[in-house]
């Protein structure tokens, strides 16, 4: 039985954020949920497709984030209590959804799970989802720590049906991937049998029904207001006349703060967990009974701007600080030392700044980047594009997934990325703008989630340029979650279909189409010089499964392989290829057995044909 | 927030490299406070983990509802490759305990001339001088000895408990390794755990 199925509530179980969340939506008999994997939210989505495996549960990854969202909230509309998951700039894609569902709203409960990104520890940007409660009128609840996680699950399904709307649910790396014990509660049964009731007046988005949504929409969030004032997520400790308001992590900061900074008698927080709307007739309350307040949130001034506002309207002129010069930052995540040097400057207390020792002497460390694992078939691809286009000027688009490492060096194949599929959009736009060869590089899963409207296009406009494909049979960078290319079979799960790339793309009309397999060096080399000879699109599929997905699924590796004495130190497959299996050893090249694969593209590119496969694995 | 009972607080930071097994060690550790009902919050950093990058663990026991440890702010340091220990000095102050292993497993960017590997002597006596208290013993060969260089985790873990700056009792964390670890592998990483302890002694 999966963990988190556990039955037996008041029992202790140490879990990631992720899992509490996914054990909160269970005990709310959560019974359909769709996503596009992200981090860091991947692991509530794991969990659950691996709940649904023995479970009355249905979950599916979604080709991406929008269609997550229309899939769970026609669920929502057919009653089942439904959960929509994502990183945060998922919601971006998912914002086309996002803002008209506001109006036609939902019949079972609904919660989106957007999953915020602070200091960008694995995203592109730090944007702050808040808004996006902001934006849509939506209500918002974010807890503060992994145990408050679990448990305000449950009360986001509770909210969505009281106001028949869908409930953004905001959490940030630091709840997502913290770990704590959390007592368990009881897990409602599941209601799996949806039914839909014909209603077109209120649920086909015309004009003329969307004015009147609007207007039920405007309704809902004075009720929305109503029920943030009275909600136990917005409460206020302590008392006295400093004044914290804060929301999510940042609670458990300044809750250690005020507790190290010894003025809990001189100090009331008010936290803030049901974000959206704000409420106001708390929060004038508070200023009220301050005679300074500081706003601690991470990312943008959402609560400082509405805190402000009321402040404004309210007549009360208490000062409110939060972000600012010698405060705190829109930029990074906090941390518990920052939080209580920005408290005591600002309140005037005294404090003891941590002492870091004085490393002005201390070596540097040699950089230690992520890098593409020993035997990634990317690698191989990057070697026979950038062979192909040797001797031309060519521009690299590229994508989000592992393939992005290699935009450094030294296969330094990456020029341009800004968000899922863009490669293909920014492509077209490369192509057309400037006289120089454009070769886009774009995964399996990114491509299925939103590099095909760009091909399309470049088809439709007739640009000229080739998209490589890199078809590892996966969607590895989050931890190998499936894609509609993928080979469910292989997973020994039944009921899936499966979509080929190559059928796709011919039916797209590009006319030049080739498959490689990268491990075939001079082939593959050959085969993308005559893609990039074509003019036009043309595409390259780049087929060869994830080394780590192949050992996940105990599929045999490669005989190793070694450098011979024959080694005049060219050093061609250290310096070109970057596999961290090589090291050196005495000025020697050495490969280390643990790590090859065998995949042999070293082997293919050593001059000297020194590089051979070991006779027997010790 | 939770009420838990009072004690002081222990903040204690393992750094690894992706492969180590600092995930896995944290998570005995964890289960090893939740059978002692000593209040534990942790955080990790790995979105690359399995690409070669760093991992960080922050592992913070008692009366403190953050997850996070500052710079600074770490009484405890296990650093499972030198170089890496020498990275996280930062998290460390005048009082810290530091225990490294000292076997270097270099990055791929030393191997193509773009870093260059700190000569470990000089490592060792510089965390000796920026710390408290520094064990340093080369966890990889008793890895090996126990059955696998995979137990590196666990010797150093071993050691950490022994040396008695982890507030979770030694049967605790035995008791959690026999539940977190692979059947197959349980007797292997207790040896590792006992040669962890045995070097803890040794190098008091």
């Amino acid at each position: 039985m999966h963990k988190l199925l556990t039955d037996g509530p008041g029992k202790k179980l140490l879990l990631l954020g992720n899992e509490a969340i996914a054990r909160g939506a269970v005990e709310a008999g959560l019974a359909f949920a769709a996503t596009y994997p992200g981090t860091p939210s991947s692991e509530i989505s794991q969990n659950l497709f691996q709940i649904s495996m023995n479970s009355p549960l249905y979950f599916e990854y979604s080709t991406n984030e929008k269609v997550a969202l229309e899939v769970t909230a026609a669920a929502a509309n057919s009653g089942l209590r439904s959960l929509c998951i994502m990183k945060h700039v998922g919601l971006n894609v998912a914002a086309d959804a996002l803002m008209t569902l506001a109006y036609v709203g939902v019949k079972g409960g609904l919660v989106i799970i957007t999953a915020d990104d602070p200091f960008m520890f694995s995203s592109q940007n730090e944007q702050d989802n808040r808004y996006y409660a902001k934006l849509s009128g939506l209500p918002m609840l974010e807890p503060s720590t992994v145990e408050e996680a679990r448990e305000m699950m449950g009360q986001a399904f509770t909210l969505s049906e009281t106001l028949r709307e869908p409930v953004i649910f905001r959490t940030t790396t630091r709840i997502n991937h913290s770990t704590a014990p959390v007592v368990l509660g009881p897990i409602a049964q599941i209601q799996s049998e949806g039914d839909f009731q014909k209603d077109p007046m209120n649920l086909v988005t015309v004009p003329a029904v969307s004015r009147k949504l609007h207007v039920k929409l405007l309704e809902n969030q004075a009720r929305a207001a109503e029920l943030s004032e009275a909600s136990e997520y917005n409460r206020e400790e302590g008392r006295g006349e400093f004044g914290v308001i804060c929301n999510g992590v940042s609670y458990a900061y300044v809750h250690d703060a005020v507790k190290d900074l010894g003025i809990e008698d001189k100090t009331a927080v008010l936290r803030i967990g049901f974000s959206h709307p704000m409420p106001k007739n708390k929060i004038t309350a508070f200023l009220k009974e301050r005679s300074k307040v500081l706003v601690v949130e991470e990312g943008e001034p959402y609560m400082e701007e509405a805190v402000k506002a009321f402040a404004q309207e309210e007549g009360t002129d208490v000062l409110i600080s939060g972000k600012g010069d010698n405060l705190f930052s829109r930029l990074n995540e906090f941390d518990p030392a920052l939080v209580r040097k920005n408290i005591a400057e600002y309140f005037n207390v005294p404090y003891d700044a941590p002492k870091i020792p004085d490393l002005s002497d201390a070596p540097e460390s040699p950089a230690r980047p992520p890098n593409l694992c020993a035997g990634c078939s990317h690698r191989a691809t990057y070697y026979a594009v950038k062979k192909a286009a040797e001797g031309t000027d060519t521009i690299y688009p590229t994508d989000i997934g592992c393939y992005t490492l290699g935009f450094l060096p030294p296969l330094s194949m990456g020029d341009f990325l800004i968000c899922m599929g863009s490669s293909v959009g920014t492509a077209c736009g490369f192509s057309r703008a400037t006289n120089k060869k454009v070769v886009a590089f774009i995964g399996d899963s990114t491509f299925f989630h939103s590099g095909i409207p760009g091909l399309i296009n470049a088809v439709f406009n007739n640009h000229n340029f080739t998209l490589v494909i890199l078809d590892n049979g996966t969607t590895a960078m989050t931890g190998h979650q499936p894609n509609p290319g993928v080979d469910m079979a292989e997973l020994n799960l039944e009921g899936y279909g499966r979509v080929s790339i190559e059928n796709l793309v011919k039916a797209m009309g590009v006319s030049h189409v080739s498959v490689i397999r990268p491990f075939n060096v001079r082939k593959s080399i050959e085969t993308v010089r005559e893609a990039l000879d074509f003019k036009g699109v043309s595409v390259v599929i780049a087929r060869e499964q994830c080394v780590l997905y192949a050992k996940s699924l105990k599929k045999k590796s490669g005989r190793p392989f070694y450098v011979s004495d024959k080694c005049k130190n060219h050093r061609n497959c250290i310096l070109e290829l970057a596999c961290p299996a090589f090291y050196i050893d005495n000025g020697k090249t050495r490969i280390d057995p643990g790590l090859c694969v065998g995949c042999s593209v070293c082997a293919q590119v050593c001059p000297e044909k020194c590089i051979l496969p070991l006779k027997s694995v010790s | 927030m939770m009420k838990e009972k009072n004690m002081t607080t222990t903040r204690l930071i393992i750094v690894a490299v992706g492969g180590q097994g600092n995930l896995l060690t944290s998570r005995i550790i964890g289960e090893a406070a939740l059978l002692s009902d000593i209040p534990v919050r942790m955080s990790e950093i790995h979105g690359m983990a399995q690409r070669g990058g760093v991992v960080e663990s922050a592992i913070v026991f008692g009366d403190a509802s953050s997850t996070i440890i500052s710079d600074g702010e770490a009484d405890v340091l296990i650093g499972f490759e030198p170089s890496e220990t020498l990275r996280a000095l930062n998290k460390c102050n005048a009082g810290t305990f530091v225990i490294t292993n000292t076997a270097p497993s270099p990055p791929f960017t030393v191997a193509i001339g773009r870093g260059t590997y700190p000569d470990p002597e000089h490592v060792k006596r510089l965390i000796q001088n920026k710390t408290g208290r520094l064990m340093a013993f080369d966890a990889a060969k008793l890895a090996r000895e126990a059955g696998t260089a995979m137990a590196l985790n666990i010797v150093l873990l071993g050691a950490a408990v022994e040396s008695g700056t982890l507030p979770v009792s030694r049967e605790s964390v035995i008791e959690a390794i026999e539940t977190r670890v692979k059947k197959d592998f349980v007797e292997l990483n207790l040896k590792a755990f006992e040669l962890g302890a045995g070097a803890a002694n040794e190098n008091r």
